[in-house]
């Protein structure tokens, strides 16, 4: 197991080089998620504010 | 020209960008003084050596008129659209693609022909070998147009946004890279006594191209940026 | 019409779009992830050590398959891009925009796993090659559209000009990659073609197709959900959004 990791000597290139890209990839699919939350967020407070001003114009 | 035909038209911007530029004609020399204080302070940081600066002298002649013209796009569409005749050349009958390549036209006359103009004094004062000389001015009279008419398309895209000078840079640049390539390649090769026609038959097919095509897409963009 | 065109007729509306791609989504990072492993363990473990590179050729199981992609999603971008100008189909200039981040990633990937691999190989971390020149401006003009998409305020009209833009871009793709090869065989003499193997075992080949299948599958999932996440944003003022936020409001 150990020579596997050594990667032939070439560890030091090869696994930051896997590294980056599964680091990579997993940000890209966890962005939209931060977006989806203060997409949700931004539009339950404004229907919030909606139904008060409705409320309050009844 | 029977007044209100396409002919007249396009004169008639024509002659009216050149006169506005002319009654500003100060604001020519921006681009030049530009291009010369950027031309100086290559010899500041690399140091006055004349083999050094000979062999960046066309690079650094390139680059620096790419820049010039770059900062000198913001005035393309923007006065106009601020005054609002832009809206009135989308409203015009006559065929848009020609209206706009007349201010394109208007555009490199006031900007780029300067800097050529001033383009054998910047090589001078950096060295550059004599034989590249008149190479370096073909490379100019065909890139710049090609810039001109290549950036005239982003500035239409970016019509609507304010304080787009970063963005139109990050936009431009990657697309000016084949020209630069070929233009220094030229003049590069001739400094070296190689054959230098084909890059400069690369640059005038571009250019070729670039006349007919660019004033459609300049068209087609401001359509997007204006009225969308 | 007939039923294939009816459906993808109906896709165009965001609701039935956004219940498609959430429930497609999952398969497809299963799929790639499985596709994935099966690469990996090909390309990791029972690809032979290559003659003259030893193990740090094994950088290009995700190196290629990250080019491959970048051109790939460039591409994609620029053909929603054409459909959202000529059609302006809404859902296809979301998708056309959400397009650029993951290929900008990939291509981001591909710069940075080319020059890990290049430093083993050519003893720097960055040369002028021909190929890793014309990745990093293939990254500007993903970059510039990204940037031309948010700096216009209307989404309609962003979109619609860095789809404008894409389209310029997918023009010039070529004559930049002919340009960059043309100036590097001019200055030629910086890079040993080592690195793009002609003839590649067959024990080194199918990894690497496994590996650019998963891509294409990660991409297909990663482009539905940020498709889905962009409609929710852009579809705020619709009712079918409000009720999907309206219940998620009531769980405490």
């Amino acid at each position: 197991m150990t020579d596997f990791l050594a990667m032939g000597g070439y560890a030091a290139y090869v696994w930051p080089a896997y590294a980056v890209f599964f680091a990579v990839l997993a940000w890209d699919y966890a962005a939209p998620a931060l977006r989806r939350r203060r997409a949700l967020r931004e539009l339950r407070a404004r229907l919030a504010r909606q139904s008060v001003r409705k409320g309050a114009s009844a | 020209m029977r007044p209100g035909s396409t002919a007249a038209a396009c004169t008639a911007v024509l002659r009216r960008d050149l006169l506005l530029a002319w009654r500003r004609r100060g604001d020519a020399a921006f681009p030049v003084l530009y291009a010369l204080i950027v031309a100086t302070l290559f010899p500041f940081a690399l140091g006055p050596e004349d083999a050094l600066l000979a062999r960046i002298a066309a690079g650094v002649v390139l680059l620096t008129v790419l820049l010039a013209m770059l900062l000198a796009f913001d005035a393309l569409f923007r006065p106009d659209l601020e005054d609002g005749s832009l809206e009135l050349l989308l409203l015009a009958p006559q065929p848009l693609a020609l209206l706009l390549g007349m201010k394109i036209l208007a555009h490199w006359l006031t900007t780029a022909l300067p800097l050529i103009v001033i383009a054998p004094l910047l090589a001078m004062m950096l060295h550059l070998p004599a034989p590249a000389q008149p190479v370096l001015l073909a490379a100019l009279l065909l890139g710049t147009p090609l810039l001109s008419l290549l950036g005239a398309v982003l500035v239409a895209l970016t019509a609507g946004t304010h304080r787009s000078g970063m963005l139109l840079a990050l936009m431009l640049l990657p697309l000016t890279v084949p020209v630069v390539i070929f233009a220094a390649g030229a003049v590069s090769a001739a400094e070296a006594g190689l054959p230098h026609l084909a890059p400069l038959l690369w640059l005038g097919a571009a250019l070729v191209l670039a006349l007919v095509l660019a004033p459609l897409a300049c068209a087609a963009a401001l359509r997007i940026a204006l009225d969308a | 019409m007939n039923t294939l065109t009816l459906w993808l007729h109906k896709l165009g509306s965001p609701p039935t779009f956004y219940r498609f791609a959430g429930a497609v989504r999952p398969w497809l990072l299963a799929a790639a992830l499985l596709a994935g492993a099966i690469g990996l363990y090909g390309g990791l473990v029972l690809a032979p050590a290559d003659y003259q590179q030893g193990d740090a050729y094994r950088i290009i199981f995700i190196h290629v398959p990250s080019a491959w992609m970048g051109l790939f999603i460039y591409a994609c971008m620029a053909a929603a891009g054409f459909v959202a100008l000529v059609w302006r189909i809404k859902l296809a200039e979301i998708v056309a925009m959400e397009c650029a981040p993951i290929g900008a990633a990939f291509t981001f990937i591909t710069l940075v796993t080319g020059s890990l691999w290049g430093k083993p190989m050519w003893g720097t971390w960055w040369t002028w090659d021909a190929r890793l020149t014309s990745e990093l401006v293939l990254l500007f003009l993903y970059l510039g559209v990204i940037g031309l998409y948010y700096a216009i305020e209307d989404r309609r009209k962003a979109a619609r000009a860095a789809a404008f833009l894409a389209l310029i871009g997918i023009i010039n793709l070529p004559i930049v990659h002919f340009s960059v090869q043309w100036w590097n065989t001019l200055h030629q003499g910086s890079t040993v073609r080592i690195l793009g193997p002609s003839h590649i075992a067959p024990s080194m080949l199918w990894p690497l197709l496994a590996m650019a299948l998963a891509t294409k599958l990660y991409f297909g999932a990663s482009l539905l959900g940020r498709a889905r996440v962009a409609l929710l944003a852009q579809e705020g003022g619709k009712d079918w959004v409000r009720a999907l936020a309206q219940p998620e409001g009531s769980r405490p």
